[in-house]
């Protein structure tokens, strides 16, 4: 066969399928992928080449079967994969090796999927370049000098650079988004409870959510469907059937189908070629049979405001945890220092500047006297936020904006200025306020670099954005990275 | 420098308040699957979600928010119709999350009352409310003298309680206890421990910490505003709840005579002394930065339910009390007595096991009282079953025991040598009935002291009691003492 490692999840596993082509070939054809280019990427935290053909075996050997079985797919570190390092991007968890399986890895495996390893993140999945990555960024394989956004960037870039056809990424607030903007791929944040979150790290832990990456709108309505679904080990899981989202990616047709604009997000801030290619995929759309009209969304200008005290908060205590006693980094413990030093000192080391200028934020914002102001105010705003997107989708069914208001940038540009970075996701966070469902899809390409066209959806609605993405990508494909670096 | 009790609250007005936690019997954690049961190695009974490992998540155990309602109804509280679970930030090793999932300012049961007896006076206990949290694990301080943290040069940490479900009872402030703040603090918590074993939701084992109690305390003089409080914890039984209060009683009085002031802390209870010692001082209190739990949704139990629970709640034990004196024909005086020694329950069941209950009462507040007071616990609290003193009492009845024998067979089941059956078996205590072994016995007392069978035989009866004694000391007490005294006379023939 052609290079297995050009092709999609759904091709791949036909041919395994067809036996055309073993998993193990797959696999080893994705391995030796990684062991050429991911010394200039830096997608993977750790290979597990070792469990990637032991999976590739039992689904050459029948003993597991599934519409994915034998496709390779990018974990990204913030998922507990069972006995394989997980370190959330940072050293406060290096080589810790979970004793359990999350239930989206769990799934995975059961549905045959076989994982190639763990993909880099912005520690504590905090940031939107995986710069700050405890182990050193990633890298955009549409421009090496760039980021692949993130926190997922792992994810993305290995998918972006044919490491892998499939990947998982989390979206606290565009976290899977941002990253699929910036690399040219799919990505999906599913509705908030759609998606177990048993066994994945938690950053703020009622934004949080797990979702399909891939390069193609229907391999990420496959792995949709493989990981979604109502787990009884989270409380927030909902109890109601999957939306059907690979019938959507089907269907293609949008005639009828009402999208609106969102005007807070786009215009100012947003650079010329992102507005210009937005303008142009609204076009498609109506091409496409849709009837567009424009909503405004008032409370989204605050949105931004609201997540870095909401996410911050439950941060700061759901980090506490990383205290040197049970698991992970321990520093100091000289046998003459106190408990509290030893918990200060590795707090201190094992946390990287960002996280604790998070967890500063947080404790702050909960602190007794100012919870009020803060916090509680912050989740006011998060209702307005939920009642906007109600009222507009008394008139829609979608609502459509850029996923990033600007292309990949380059790496070190925004370090330093971490409101410009936060800005990365003002078009992201009001769908991980709302709950709702939301889909990064390509949009052609500014200064050469990739633009995502951003859906959303009203909650356990998934299925119109799958229905939206597969129509516009057929209208327009995606573009291909060329990889001129590649020797 | 102490104030005696009685004189304190001569010149002060005393304020209490209780902070009761309770360990329910749950088969499984409040929000993970693994076992309760006390005693197990350390770290058995533990999982991702209750070791607080990245990534695991809590799931409330419906039992558990069914007792808790359970509690709260007995307590006459109002149930909440919507409420959340929350987030109480700090740092302690034993804490798996470093937050502990409580309630906050939603807990399931509000406003509710307690009546309790004291000194024949009826007292009603304003109840706050009643929230469920999970337990923490438990430290053990290795190297130094003490066990304590100071001095040790490690410490463990056995995860097993961690994640238990507790639930917490708080008081409203009680005022108006005049004279007897700490017979009132004993009371409460005594008839909270009978309410809670009644409807079953925990063993109430306050040695093995399934039952603690906080206790505050403030003094004022009267018709001034209340005192600064203390919170005394560590009070690990129904006495030491009598002693806390009545020490503190008497610390803060000196000091508020000594124009000192109360310093708002928190100190800690020592059984072996009774004292309490200055722990950490409020006034640098933790922020515990509570927030909603976002891992939990909130908790709305269906009105119909709650009443259903509510229609079958047991009978409060102030309904059995009256059962005990008006069915059972025992004193009040009796009722009291028996609900301030903790037996209440406990005579009830001995009586349903079929002694009587003149008998039950005797036993529970005669010997077995004395052996608990002995060892400093509670009469249930040791190991003996009403269904025991049941038996031991039926075996008085049928003749196989005499009141001695039966103290030895209680004796021996509290020192763990198996049922009464068995103790009378193995320590060979039945009576010895069979007349010709006795004979032999009298008639060698009899040789023994010709002095005394003269007497008898010159017709002073009143000298056969010497005879009798001489043979129960050579039966060592398994002889009826009446036969034996029957055969004496025929004997001597008088």
């Amino acid at each position: 066969m052609s290079d297995l490692t050009r092709l999609g999840a759904a091709a791949l596993a036909e041919a395994i399928a067809a036996k055309d082509v073993s998993a193990v070939e797959v696999t080893q054809a994705h391995l030796d992928r990684i062991a050429k280019v991911d010394g200039q990427v830096h997608a993977f935290l750790h290979v597990d080449a070792e469990g990637a053909l032991a999976q590739a075996r039992r689904v050459d050997d029948g003993s597991v079967t599934g519409p994915l079985a034998g496709v390779p797919l990018a974990l990204k570190d913030v998922l507990c994969q069972e006995g394989i390092p997980t370190t959330v991007g940072s050293r406060i968890l290096e080589g810790w090796r979970p004793p359990y399986d999350a239930t989206v890895t769990a799934r995975l495996k059961h549905a045959g999927v076989v994982i190639l390893g763990k993909t880099n993140m912005d520690e504590f999945a905090m940031g939107s370049s995986t710069e700050h990555s405890a182990y050193g960024p990633s890298h955009n394989p549409w421009d090496l000098e760039r980021v692949p956004g993130g926190s997922g960037g792992g994810s993305s870039a290995a998918l972006a650079s044919f490491q892998a056809p499939l990947a998982i990424g989390t979206d606290t607030g565009g976290s899977i988004r941002q990253p699929a903007a910036l690399t040219g791929t799919v990505g999906v944040k599913p509705t908030y409870g759609g998606v177990s979150r048993y066994g994945l790290v938690a950053f703020s832990s009622s934004l949080d959510q797990a979702g399909p990456c891939a390069r193609s709108v229907m391999d990420a309505a496959l792995l949709h469907e493989v990981i979604a679904g109502h787990d009884p080990r989270d409380s927030t899981s909902i109890n109601a059937p999957v939306p059907p989202v690979v019938e959507a990616a089907k269907n293609r047709d949008l005639k009828g189908l009402r999208v609106a604009v969102v005007r807070e997000l786009q215009g100012e801030g947003y650079e010329p070629g992102v507005q210009q290619r937005f303008e142009e995929a609204v076009d498609i759309l109506k091409e496409l049979g849709a009837t567009v009209t424009e909503v405004s969304c008032p409370h989204f200008d605050y949105a931004l405001a609201a997540y870095y005290l909401i996410a911050p908060a439950e941060a700061s205590s759901n980090l506490a945890r990383f205290d040197s006693v049970r698991y992970g980094l321990r520093v100091g413990d000289d046998g003459e220092r106190s408990l509290e030093e030893v918990m200060a000192l590795t707090r201190a080391k094992g946390f990287g500047a960002e996280v604790k200028r998070r967890i500063i934020l947080g404790t702050y914002a909960l602190s007794s006297g100012y919870y009020d102001a803060y916090y509680g105010q912050a989740q006011k705003v998060r209702t307005l936020i939920t009642q906007d997107f109600s009222a507009a989708f008394a008139h829609a069914d979608v609502l459509v904006a850029p996923t990033c208001p600007t292309v990949a940038f380059r790496l070190g540009a925004k370090l330093d200025d971490p409101l410009a970075m936060y800005r990365q996701d003002v078009a992201n966070i009001p769908s991980n306020l709302y709950g709702g469902p939301a889909m990064s899809v390509p949009a052609g390409l500014s200064e050469g670099l990739p633009v995502g066209l951003q859906v959303m959806a009203p909650t356990m609605r998934d299925d119109l954005l799958y229905q939206v993405g597969a129509a516009f990508e057929a209208a327009l494909p995606a573009a291909v990275p060329p990889l001129e670096w590649e020797s | 420098m102490t104030v005696p009790y009685a004189e304190a609250l001569q010149e002060f007005e005393p304020v209490i308040g209780l902070e009761t936690h309770v360990e329910l019997g749950t088969a499984s954690k409040m929000f993970c699957g693994c076992d309760t049961t006390f005693g197990a190695d350390p770290n058995t009974h533990t999982c991702p979600v209750c070791l607080g490992l990245p990534g695991a998540l809590p799931v409330v155990n419906e039992k558990a928010i069914e007792s808790t309602i359970r509690i709260g109804l007995a307590l006459h509280c109002d149930i909440a119709t919507w409420c959340r679970f929350a987030r109480k930030n700090y740092f302690y090793p034993d804490m798996p999350k470093n937050f502990q999932t409580s309630q906050y300012d939603e807990p399931l049961c509000t406003d509710g009352y307690l009546d309790v007896l004291v000194q024949g006076e009826s007292i009603r206990i304003p109840i706050e409310r009643v929230h469920l949290e999970e337990d923490t694990g438990k430290s053990l301080h290795v190297g130094g003298s003490t066990g304590r943290i100071h001095g040790a040069s490690h410490s463990l940490v056995d995860y097993n309680r961690a994640g238990i479900p507790l639930v917490e009872i708080v008081t409203k402030p009680i005022t108006g206890t005049g004279a007897m703040p700490a017979e009132v603090a004993k009371a409460y918590v005594t008839e909270l421990r009978d309410v809670l074993r009644g409807l079953g939701v925990s063993d109430v084992k306050m040695e093995q910490g399934s039952l603690r109690c906080d206790v505050n305390v403030s003094l004022n003089r009267p018709g001034q505003e209340w005192g600064t409080r203390s919170e005394t914890k560590n009070v690990n039984s129904l006495r030491s709840v009598e002693r806390a209060v009545r020490s503190e009683v008497e610390r803060q009085a000196a000091r508020l005579r000594g124009g000192e002031r109360i310093v708002q802390e928190t100190r800690h209870f020592h059984e072996d002394t009774g004292l309490s010692t200055s722990g950490r001082s409020k006034e640098e209190a933790t922020d515990y930065r509570y927030f909603p739990e976002p891992d939990l949704v909130p908790i709305a139990p269906d009105p119909a339910w709650v009443a259903a629970l509510k229609d079958a709640l047991p009978e409060a034990p102030s309904i059995r009390r009256r059962k005990l004196t008006d069915e059972l024909g025992l004193s009040s005086q009796d009722s009291e007595a028996m609900v301030n020694a903790g037996v209440l329950d406990v005579v009830l069941e001995t009586v349903a096991a079929g002694a009587s209950p003149a008998d039950a009462r005797n036993w529970w507040l005669g010997h077995i009282a004395q052996a608990a007071n002995a060892q400093g616990v509670d009469a249930v609290d040791l190991p003996i079953t009403a269904q025991q003193v049941a038996r031991v009492i039926g075996l008085v009845g049928e003749g196989t025991l005499n009141a001695g024998l039966a103290r030895q067979v209680v004796d021996g089941v509290l020192a763990g040598e198996g049922d009464p059956d068995e103790v009378v078996s193995t320590r060979g205590l039945g009576i010895v009935s069979d007349e010709v072994a006795l004979s032999k016995a009298v008639a060698e007392a009899i040789a023994a002291d010709p002095d005394a069978a003269d007497k008898v035989r010159s017709g002073k009866v009143a000298a056969a009691g010497a005879l009798v004694g001489a043979v129960m000391k050579a039966t060592k007490g398994q002889a009826d003492a009446q036969t034996v005294r029957r055969l004496v006379l025929e004997q001597l023939g008088a």
